[in-house]
């Protein structure tokens, strides 16, 4: 089977499926868990962890395995209990609510995905509308828009079963299911983890479309760092022992980690990691009108959406050491040269925090995000 | 046997044929009733089980007490009780099924996908909705297996209650042992046989139905 033939391009202008929610605040104080193991002196699965989510913010936990981050994400839901500490949402204790109407509150989505295999498409999408008792004409018309939103032809995924789908198929079809009932909060363990690193990627970039199209808050599991930097508006990096050991956007992690520990784990090349956050546009647009005495003629081009590491990787080919950044419709936007992403690289953190995404009067395209990402897109 | 008498006298088929078909309806009835109030019986205890785990190694031992007692002796057993009705053979009859189908009921029960089961209660499923919409559907193809394994036992069974005055087409055999007679014992016991193989591929077929899902594979 073609599989352009099945797919429809990801809708966000479709104004159902795309509804936005007032994403959730998520607040731990002084979180810690304790396994009963038996033993006194068992080493605690969290630690002391306090953390604020704002409302609207994808917040990634990442870490080693058994540094606390799934348990972390089960106390939101409450299919743990804290042993000491609260868990607020919207500034109320989970745990004086009924953790089942909590749960159908709250998207769910597991590395397993756990597609129910007996359940067609249209009916996985459908659980948790159909738990809250949702007329079926309004099921029906929401199944439709979310497939659609997530990039699938309605007509085609509605009726299959899950074992007739691809790996990224059912992983789409799972997102859609934690989507279906529009919660102002989206629990993922480690979503992508099992998909091919291509589709992982592609995945990703999609992920973080819908969730600016539909702006729940997003609590996301990861053990893979670049994932946390690709997806995060927030990083927190925790350590064995359930501890927390940095809370920050992608671009202070990186460029200026809080210990050792955080320094090895965000990896020896922070440096180029940091360069994925900024655009050839913006560093264009940020440095000097191109010199007199370079041959902008002789200079290679990139695209002013790719990643400021696609146009270091272009100037270092250069003889001048720089790059020729062009927009979309082939117009001149500037220069890049080694030395100006050296000296963006110097600038503090706040330098490669996101930006709007919006083209500027310039027409310089700045800012990470939508731009950088749909240059992978279309790669 | 005396000389000369063939194996199967097909006269014999063709003049007692209003009695072979009362002896199957019985056959059935007395099959189906014991199928289904042990199924009843099993889910209902397999639900106990479900809910207070402690119970689970005493009913399975209970059961399996019941299943290892020989069914004559049973039967015998239940006569001074229950009489020479076919409550005693129902008794008796159910009493084996329980073993299997509360295995296979529970086994049906943990077949279903931990993944599954943790997005299910995730996603603020009721322990009772958990039960109906995911464990019972996705339990369907083990608990079709010990459904058929039972109805195959007990339709063998059925014969041995001809012995207490039911049995189906056990009352053939038992007439065909008693008379030295072989055309009675040999379509007893090929017609019990037949429709023990018939009740297992309708089964087989009713499984196929009620899970569309299971055929999986691209298509």
């Amino acid at each position: 089977m073609n599989p352009s033939s099945r797919r429809t391009a990801p809708a966000l202008e479709s104004p159902r499926g795309a509804a936005k929610v007032r994403g959730a605040a998520v607040e731990f104080q002084h979180v810690s868990v304790q396994f009963d193991s038996g033993q006194s002196s068992s080493v605690p699965a969290l630690n002391d962890l306090s953390l604020t989510i704002p409302p609207g913010t994808i917040c990634v936990l990442v870490g080693p395995s058994g540094c606390g981050k799934t348990t972390t994400l089960r106390l939101v839901n409450r299919l743990l209990q804290p042993t000491r500490g609260r868990v607020l949402i919207d500034g109320r204790d989970v745990a004086a609510m009924d953790p089942v109407l909590l749960r159908r509150r709250i998207g769910y989505v597991i590395q397993q995905i756990g597609l129910f295999p007996h359940q067609t498409v249209a009916q996985n999408v459908a659980t948790v509308p159909r738990l809250l008792q949702w007329p079926a004409d309004r099921i029906r018309r929401r199944v439709d828009d979310l497939l659609a939103l997530i990039g699938l032809d309605p007509a085609w995924a509605r009726d299959r079963y899950p074992a007739q789908l691809s790996g990224g198929e059912r992983q789409r079809v799972g997102v859609a299911r934690a989507l279906a009932a529009e919660p102002p909060l989206l629990l993922m363990d480690e979503p992508f983890a099992a998909v091919d690193p291509i589709v992982r990627e592609h995945l990703q970039d999609e992920f973080v479309r819908l969730q600016r199209a539909l702006s729940p808050t997003v609590l996301f599991v990861t053990h893979d760092v670049d994932e946390a930097i690709r997806l995060g508006t927030h990083v927190a990096v925790m350590r064995e022992g359930g501890r927390l050991a940095q809370l920050g956007s992608p671009g202070e992690l990186l460029a200026s980690p809080a210990d050792d520990y955080v320094a090895r784990f965000v990896g020896a090349d922070r440096a180029l990691k940091r360069l994925t956050l900024m655009t050839a546009g913006a560093l264009a647009c940020a440095g000097p009108p191109p010199d007199a005495s370079m041959s902008v003629g002789e200079l290679p081009t990139v695209r002013a959406a790719a990643t400021a590491r696609d146009a270091l990787a272009a100037a270092l080919t250069s003889p001048a050491r720089g790059t020729l950044v062009v927009d979309g419709s082939g117009r001149r936007v500037g220069v890049v040269t080694i030395h100006a992403i050296a000296a963006a690289l110097a600038a503090p953190a706040a330098a490669a925090a996101p930006v709007p995404a919006e083209p500027a009067a310039s027409g310089c395209l700045v800012g990470r995000g939508a731009a950088a990402k749909d240059h992978r897109d279309t790669t | 046997m005396t000389p000369h008498e063939p194996l199967v006298r097909w006269g014999w088929i063709l003049d007692h044929a209003d009695e072979i078909w009362q002896r199957l309806l019985d056959h059935v009835a007395l099959t189906a009733l014991a199928v289904g109030v042990g199924f009843a019986l099993s889910f209902a205890l397999a639900l106990l089980i479900r809910r207070h785990r402690r119970l689970r190694d005493p009913i399975l031992w209970l059961a399996g007490i019941l299943y290892t007692i020989p069914s004559l002796a049973l039967f015998a057993l239940l006569v001074p009780v229950t009489g020479l009705t076919r409550l005693t053979a129902e008794i008796g009859l159910v009493s084996y099924t329980l073993l299997i189908l509360i295995r296979s009921i529970l086994d049906g029960f943990a077949s279903v996908p931990a993944e599954v089961r943790e997005t299910a209660i995730g996603m603020g499923c009721t322990p009772g909705q958990l039960l109906w919409r995911i464990e019972v559907p996705l339990g369907v193809p083990v608990i079709v297996g010990g459904l058929r394994v039972v109805t195959v036992t007990i339709i063998g069974l059925v014969t041995v209650t001809a012995l207490i005055g039911e049995g189906g087409f056990g009352y053939f055999i038992l007439l065909g042992m008693q008379r030295f007679f072989s055309t009675p014992l040999i379509v007893g016991a090929a017609l019990s046989i037949l429709l023990a193989i018939l009740a297992d591929g309708l089964l087989v077929l009713a499984q196929r139905w009620t899970t569309p899902w299971a055929r999986g594979g691209q298509g």
